[in-house]
């Protein structure tokens, strides 16, 4: 892999940091007026998620990390690893439940997310921002109950659980946003 | 380069806003009798500073040097009994561009005959409080009048290095052993296996990677380490202590201003600029030429004064609450 320096930087490159593959968030430039300079940058440990905030004087640099994002369809799961598929070579891969993390409960079969291969195995599994589920369980829905905000728990099919208004009911396709689990609305079909 | 490359980076309200700043600066130093004076920004000496680096062009085979800053040619100004002066003009430095830098930026210089630095770190609090008001009239996107009713005044805070280290590391500054305060950055920061190679870098890091995105308001730090004298004087404090008579100002955790009780003495200058090149050596630094007319303007005698300078787009970057220093300028260094 290439080598990048700190002038290269940019938000999106991935890179290795003690051995570890990172997406760099922000990088800045900050020089004393008098002094050496250097670079404040926040990196996202793809291993583990956290951020990471390192200083660098200004000029080192960090080699490339080889870290590609995929669209691929979500086959299934055999309780130990989900099966994607890239649609391209119709090459199969399988993630660890630490790769999928918190996007078990949004993948449902056949739907398109994105994996994240690192040298070749998948690192991370990220599920299309916004997803429309059917709910599988909720208390029952209170007609004419359509003016105050109360909300429920719903189950949908895929095992997550969001707050949803109280007139909807079992069966009822929802909008959810996967970043924050929030209910987005009702699906429009 | 996208279609719309070629509008200026700054909104028309932050062009008005400039202007009006500029012009009430012109005032302030007018209403105090104070001469606005240009320097050539194309010089035949760049400064000495190791980690300055001067834009360079060739003229008849010549080398001429963008200035970094007007000091030298200020000082041959103020030793040829020009008295009280202030310059408010481009500087350059290579290499420097980001969020709060900017290749090319307007640098506000000014000397005051007789005035020793806490005198000199007044007047500029005064400055830029007469400034704020100012920056009450500007929402983002359009000059509008200024609101008098709007308590209207920055938070101020004086504070000497030594204490600001204390308070912040619980670590004496002029005092500290370059393992000490590698060991103050190693628990502070994350910097990889990078060590520092000496002292006055190690301080840099603490200063301006941990202790500077600490300080709100309008904070002015004075007596700096001796080894960061650069063209200040060095003289004890009230505690016997050797310090430079040298001071930055911080606007909301970033660095604005820096000034001194200008060194007087011309050997003591040539000294510090052959140390500077002793180190240029050391980090395989091209070495720079002596400007030998600043240090004979020195020899025949620099007035008792202090100076400073003010980077402007940094003032009006953290004043009107911009993101990025390219929001201030009519055209930021990849427009240019």
């Amino acid at each position: 892999m290439a080598n990048y320096s700190t002038n290269e930087f940019r938000s999106g490159l991935k890179v290795m940091l003690d051995g570890e593959p990172c997406s760099i968030l922000d990088n800045e430039f900050v020089k004393p007026g008098k002094g050496q300079a250097f670079n404040r940058v926040k990196l996202r440990n793809l291993n583990s998620g956290r951020v990471w905030e390192r200083t660098f004087k200004s000029g080192e640099s960090l080699e490339g990390a080889d870290v590609m994002d995929y669209d691929m369809e979500y086959l299934y799961s055999d309780g130990e690893f989900w099966h994607f598929m890239d649609p391209n070579s119709y090459e199969q891969h399988q993630a660890d439940e630490k790769a999928v993390g918190d996007a078990a409960k949004w993948l449902r079969e056949q739907d398109t997310v994105t994996v994240t291969l690192y040298n070749g195995s998948p690192l991370a599994i990220t599920p299309p921002n916004h997803v429309e589920l059917e709910i599988t369980e909720t208390d029952p829905g209170l007609k004419g109950d359509t003016a105050q905000g109360g909300t429920k728990p719903a189950t949908l099919s895929t095992g997550a659980v969001v707050k949803v208004p109280l007139f909807l009911s079992q069966g009822e396709k929802v909008r959810v946003d996967t970043r924050t689990g929030e209910y987005l609305g009702r699906a429009k079909d | 380069m996208s279609s719309q490359d070629w509008q200026p980076n700054a909104n028309t309200g932050m062009l008005r806003l400039r202007g009006a700043i500029n012009r009430a600066v012109r005032d302030f130093f007018h209403q105090r009798e104070v001469l606005e004076v240009e320097t050539p920004l194309l010089a035949q000496h760049p400064v000495s500073d190791p980690y300055i680096e001067c834009l360079s062009c060739l003229h008849q085979g010549q080398p001429y040097y963008l200035q970094s800053s007007p000091e030298y040619a200020m000082k041959r100004m103020l030793a040829a009994g020009c008295g009280d002066i202030y310059s408010l003009a481009k500087v350059f430095r290579a290499g420097e561009s980001g969020r709060r830098h900017n290749v090319e930026f307007t640098m506000l210089e000014w000397y005051r005959k007789g005035f020793d630095d806490r005198q000199l770190m007044a007047e500029l609090e005064n400055l830029i409080q007469e400034l704020v008001p100012i920056f009450s009239g500007y929402d983002g996107r359009v000059l509008g009048e200024s609101t008098t009713e709007a308590c209207s005044t920055l938070p101020v805070r004086y504070k000497s290095y030594g204490d600001l280290f204390n308070e912040h590391l619980a670590i004496n500054p002029h005092e500290a052993s370059l393992a000490d305060l590698q060991d103050c950055i190693d628990q502070h920061l994350d910097m990889g296996d990078y060590r520092c190679e000496d002292i006055s870098t190690a301080l840099d890091v603490l200063i301006s990677q941990y202790i500077e995105p600490l300080l709100p308001g309008l904070v002015f730090i004075y007596d700096y380490p001796a080894c960061q004298a650069a063209l200040a004087r060095v003289m004890p404090d009230e505690q016997g202590q050797l310090v430079a008579k040298r001071f930055e100002v911080f606007i909301d955790g970033m660095e604005l201003a820096n000034g001194y009780w200008e060194l007087q003495d011309a050997k003591e200058q040539r000294a510090r600029f052959l140390a500077d090149n002793q180190q240029r050596r050391n980090s395989a630094l091209p070495e720079v030429s002596i400007d030998e007319r600043l240090l004979a303007a020195m020899e025949s005698g620099l007035p008792d004064c202090a100076g400073v300078a003010l980077g402007m787009d940094r003032l009006l970057l953290q004043l009107s609450e911009a993101e990025h220093i390219s929001e201030v300028l009519s055209f930021a260094w990849p427009r240019a």
